[in-house]
């Protein structure tokens, strides 16, 4: 049986068709990706599933009492507004002091546990949100762009963190994204949206698909916009300490 | 002390235990423009509650309750918050005058009114504080988690169960009410600063919401004692004072942190 399962799903705001007979079926286990360009309709149909949005025609069906952990696009917090990490987290699904360390530590954030919430950095603050979700104990989790702000090694080690995730606890997956390639190897099934579905299937699928290619364009058509790949002989850990792969190589070169 | 000291006095420590913690929400929605455009609308409820003949803070309670349902009604896209915000402050202060100033048999002491005084609390308008205390502080207590998470995520919130723009307007009657209740004591243009300035004394000393809102209630307290002892010994006005001795204390606990600061780096 489906985990979720969205039938002929339409939406529209003020005459305007956003969403236009979306269907598609999450199975337990399974990492399902939205990728579109802006103003697609993806934040859209996530706001319908969760049921935050009304919509004109079509089912959205979970299973009864199902545990969803959401994670929001981003989070903008005042500074005027005393609160840390670990309370931001006690605000969340009803959790222990320890459940709530255990959830930090899953994304490798513990140390900020008592930093105020505005002085971490954006990625640190995309894995707070990651581990608020994961407080919940989801049967799906529903991610809505959780790379954003995120330097692009920084958004490939948090694709992978979701993978891992998913490989722990057996959990649906339905993430946006902006980036196929960055997802590509964390994800089992990509749906391509543009207001209705254009093509889904596996990663390497829909990059041959023809309505992906008119809205992505084709990789190697835009020599400008490729990703400067180059290797790093170090990675950087948390703290910002350099870690050598080599221990033998003592310079900071990025060959 | 003579009784209308007294009731000044308990009137002003009521208000201010409400103002506490709902300056702290205030100032973390930027909502001081909001809280001086529905004390703005108070002088109009004034004057309906003159020629009507009711309760005064019971006319203006409902005038600022009625204000704040039409903004969160009226809401549109293509019209700023503060831009309309703007509209109805002014147009509901203006209202307020040409009413005013269309009673003939009335005479009405504006600055009564815009700046505060102490000697029209009565022991009605104690009993009125005093159960709206209890009221809200109890609904805020209730609410507390739920408020504190529709302002730093709302669809979080809104997707963990909360009812996101019923705990909007919620906030928005008590902060009305509050302003109601605190006209007599510091005055329809001074209103909002006893919501603003606690908090932001408190955001300096404080680690955790809660923590703000009772340092900000503990300060808010300070001041309306402090400038009650000046419009006692000093015969000051009590609102100014009041408003004032908050200033003061915001400066100096400003600048006694930078200097502790820079002093520990």
């Amino acid at each position: 049986m489906s985990l979720l399962s969205v039938s002929d799903l339409t939406l529209k705001i003020q005459k305007r068709t956003i969403l236009d007979n979306v269907q598609f079926n999450l199975q337990p286990g399974q990492i399902v990706t939205l990728i579109g360009p802006n103003g697609a309709g993806k934040s859209s149909l996530i706001r319908c599933i969760l049921g935050l949005q009304k919509y004109q025609k079509g089912t959205v069906t979970t299973q009864k009492g199902i545990r969803i952990g959401y994670m929001p696009q981003k989070m903008h917090v005042e500074q005027s507004l005393p609160i840390t990490v670990d309370r931001f987290l006690a605000l969340g699904p009803k959790s222990s002091k320890a459940e709530r360390l255990t959830a930090l530590k899953r994304v490798s954030v513990e140390h900020i546990a008592h930093s105020p919430l505005q002085n971490i950095s954006g990625g640190e603050q995309q894995r707070v949100l990651l581990a608020r979700a994961l407080l919940n104990k989801p049967q799906l989790m529903i991610l809505d762009e959780p790379a954003q702000g995120v330097d692009i090694n920084g958004q490939a080690e948090l694709y992978q963190l979701v993978k891992s995730i998913r490989d722990e606890l057996g959990c649906g997956v339905l993430m946006v994204s902006h980036d196929l390639h960055l997802v590509m190897a964390a994800t089992d099934q990509v749906l391509c949206l543009n207001h209705h579905i254009c093509c889904s299937g596996h990663p390497d699928e829909v990059t041959q698909n023809d309505e992906y290619i008119s809205i992505f364009g084709r990789q190697e058509t835009h020599p400008m916009l490729a990703h400067y790949t180059h290797h790093h002989d170090h990675t950087h850990d948390l703290h910002g300490d350099c870690q050598h792969q080599d221990s033998n190589s003592k310079g900071h070169n990025h060959a | 002390m003579p009784e209308f000291m007294l009731y000044a006095l308990l009137g002003g420590l009521g208000i201010a235990l409400m103002a506490g913690p709902l300056g702290c929400f205030v100032v973390w929605r930027k909502m001081a423009y909001f809280g001086d455009t529905l004390a703005h609308s108070a002088l109009l409820g004034i004057a309906l509650g003159l020629l009507l003949d009711i309760n005064l803070m019971l006319a203006v309670t409902a005038g600022c309750v009625l204000l704040a349902t039409s903004l969160v009604m009226l809401h549109s896209r293509t019209i700023a918050m503060d831009t309309m915000l703007g509209i109805m402050s002014h147009t509901t202060l203006s209202l307020g005058l040409l009413v005013t100033a269309m009673m003939d048999d009335v005479r009405i002491d504006l600055m009564a009114y815009l700046f505060g005084d102490l000697l029209s609390v009565e022991p009605v308008d104690l009993y009125w504080i005093a159960a709206l205390s209890v009221v809200i502080i109890g609904l805020l207590i209730r609410l507390w988690h739920g408020l504190l998470s529709i302002t730093l995520q709302p669809e979080l919130a809104a997707a963990e169960g909360y009812k996101v723009q019923w705990l909007q307007w919620i906030l928005m009657i008590m902060i009305a009410i509050v302003i109601a209740l605190a006209m007599k004591i510091v005055g329809i243009l001074l209103i909002t600063s006893l919501l603003i300035i606690p908090p932001a004394i408190a955001r300096v000393l404080s680690k955790s919401p809660e923590q703000m809102a009772v340092i900000a209630t503990i300060f808010g307290m300070l001041a309306v004692c402090a400038g009650l002892a000046g419009s006692w010994f000093m015969d000051l006005p009590a609102g100014p004072a009041i408003v004032t001795s908050a200033g003061i204390m915001f400066l100096m606990t400003h600048s006694l942190v930078r200097l502790v600061q820079s002093n520990q780096s």
